[in-house]
């Protein structure tokens, strides 16, 4: 051994790695990627053998296998109908979700700025709130003119209610010192909105969109079931599923559920990925 | 971390601004909700904060310091009295006063000298590269330099505070108001601050009303020390603190220094017990007085 120790830190070359790299170099990754393998493997397991340690299971045993599913999806994955029912699906989210963007951020905040509004417009809002969106199904197949606007308007209910009462409650919160801070600047009252009270609500802007999202794609499969594939509407991956139930093809029932998982995590993710760019000092958290 | 600020004053020599301030209380009153269940705060409060001093406010815990400093920054309104800047009455918030925060009030979606650019930026009244040079100056001075573009979220409990002074200095106040500024910091990091606030206060002399709950801070750093009385609050005494400028932490263990605390005491503790008297837990504060000091140096 060296008496002088080499400065291991100058010596050491900086070893620069792609975005690629990065990616595969992480832990997190992989930790996931094991959790999902365990889990296809002990459904694999559970769905293959009727008897766990002498243990008969009662119900595990219906459920198509994980290699069965894989195979019926191979089989749909070029069918143009699949990827038809996820286009359908995501124009019916996204339409339902943006236009609850649109209309509930500026609800949201107008309640939380104006005592007058909130008085006004809180309480026929409160009564509205807690009917669940499936409840608005049947009257919104009677109001609207078509199957695809009633579920488009029934997909917007159910984000709607979600985004308004965090954009709410976010705006409230807001600590009364920076308003305060802000006015002894000189700030006017639009200052105040666009500079404290906007930034201040964005964090619970993105909770509500998330959270909201989430609820978009649980109404969305559900009032595409109702309304069914008739001859206005049709397609969806909701209604994918239903036709599988109908056809009595249990695997194609699971390859559509996996697929809304799919959808709702990449519709999820994006939010996330838009809140850390919208938010750069929330990322430090 | 340096906190020597660094001596480069042009800024407070020029222009109008840089002047001291007058602040005038004559017999404020102020007091919350309805006639039936009406709680007054303020009773005839006068005072006078006398340009370029450092006058430290302190009273017993829920004494109103906190409404007293609303009044003075324009948040809220007096029921009756006024409130004169050098002459002028204060009818509402303006940069001219500008009050650095118990917590930090930082706008955490903004860099440090994001924060700072604030005040100016919103009034247009310093642009460009004048702009620039006048954050990287206080910034510099605050010890901040390398940290300008960080969140506030990134930086020490020290460091906000200081980013705050700056935030607060930018907009030239004719007064600063302090609300228990150093409130939360450790010990030490409360220390460090208030020197570096004591260096950075004598090097300017620009007025500063400073309110606090700690005896020996307010001792430490003021010119004049205003002790308030119990609910309803008003000026209970003023002493006048001789001790030589600059000051040094040494000199709060001198003879002198001890006998301002001594007196602050002797009327804190009175006021303190009057009001743990009315609420009829005397037997319960004397317990905890004998127990050791906490009791009064929270007060």
């Amino acid at each position: 051994m060296a008496t002088t120790a080499p400065n291991v830190y100058n010596q050491r070359t900086v070893v620069r790695r792609t975005r690629w790299q990065k990616f595969l170099a992480n832990k997190k990754l992989w930790r996931g990627v094991t959790a999902i393998l365990c889990t296809l493997v002990l459904w694999e397991i559970g769905s293959r053998w009727d008897e766990w340690f002498g243990f008969r299971l009662p119900f595990i045993g219906f459920i198509p296998p994980p290699s069965d599913v894989m195979v019926a999806w191979l089989e749909v994955l070029p069918k143009i109908g699949y990827w038809q029912s996820w286009y359908l699906s995501f124009k019916r989210v996204l339409a339902g979700f943006l236009s609850a963007m649109l209309l509930g951020i500026p609800f949201g905040l107008a309640l939380a700025v104006n005592r007058y509004f909130r008085d006004i417009f809180f309480p026929p809002f409160e009564v509205l709130r807690p009917i669940p969106p499936l409840a608005w199904v049947p009257a919104s197949l009677i109001f609207w003119p078509t199957n695809e606007m009633s579920i488009a308007f029934v997909t917007f209910l159910g984000a709607f209610f979600t985004i308004v009462i965090n954009v709410l409650g976010g705006a409230r919160s807001i600590d009364i010192s920076y308003l305060r801070a802000a006015q002894s600047m000189g700030a006017t009252q639009l200052d105040m909105f666009w500079r404290i009270v906007l930034p201040g609500t964005l964090p619970s802007i993105f909770t509500g969109a998330a959270v909201g999202m989430g609820i978009t794609w649980e109404v969305v499969l559900a009032a595409e079931m109702i309304s069914g594939g008739g001859t206005q509407a049709g397609g969806g991956l909701g209604f994918f599923i239903w036709n599988s139930y109908m056809g009595g093809s249990l695997e194609q029932i699971v390859v559509g559920m996996i697929s809304i998982g799919i959808a709702g995590y990449l519709s999820s993710s994006a939010i996330r990925y838009l809140g850390t760019v919208c938010m750069p000092w929330r990322r430090l958290f | 971390m340096t906190v020597t600020p660094a001596s480069s004053g042009e800024h407070e020599a020029q222009g109008p601004a840089s002047g001291k301030g007058k602040l005038e209380l004559r017999n404020v009153n102020k007091g919350y909700g309805e006639a039936w269940e009406r709680q007054e705060v303020l009773t005839h409060m006068s005072l006078t904060i006398a340009p370029g001093d450092l006058t430290a406010v302190i009273g017993p815990s829920g004494c109103g310091k906190s409404t007293l400093v609303d009044l003075i920054a324009g948040f809220e309104r007096p029921d009756s009295g006024e409130i004169l800047l050098n002459g002028e009455p204060v009818t509402g918030p303006a940069h001219d006063r500008m009050v650095v925060f118990q917590e930090t009030a930082l706008l955490p979606w903004l860099t440090a000298y994001q924060n700072v650019a604030f005040g100016p930026k919103l009034r247009g009244d310093l642009k460009g590269e004048a702009l620039d040079a006048e954050i990287n100056r206080l910034l510099d001075k605050v010890g901040l330099a390398e940290f300008k573009d960080k969140y506030p979220i990134q930086l020490s409990g020290g460091m906000q505070r200081r980013a705050e002074l700056a935030r607060a200095m930018i907009n030239n106040p004719l007064i600063m108001i302090m609300d228990e500024p150093f409130r939360g910091l450790d010990a030490m990091t409360r220390e460090l601050m208030q020197e570096f606030f004591l260096k950075l206060f004598e090097e300017t002399r620009r007025t500063n009303l400073f309110v606090t709950s700690e005896l020996d801070e307010a001792i430490f750093l003021a010119d004049r020390l205003i002790v308030l009385s119990n609910r309803p609050t008003s000026v209970r005494e003023t002493i006048e603190i001789g001790l030589p400028r600059p000051r040094e932490f040494h000199m709060l263990s001198s003879p002198e220094a001890f006998k301002y605390k001594r007196q602050a005491m002797e009327v804190l503790h009175e006021e303190a017990m009057r009001g743990f008297t009315r609420s009829g837990d005397q037997q319960a504060f004397l317990d905890a007085y004998r127990k050791g000091d906490e009791a009064q140096s929270d007060g």
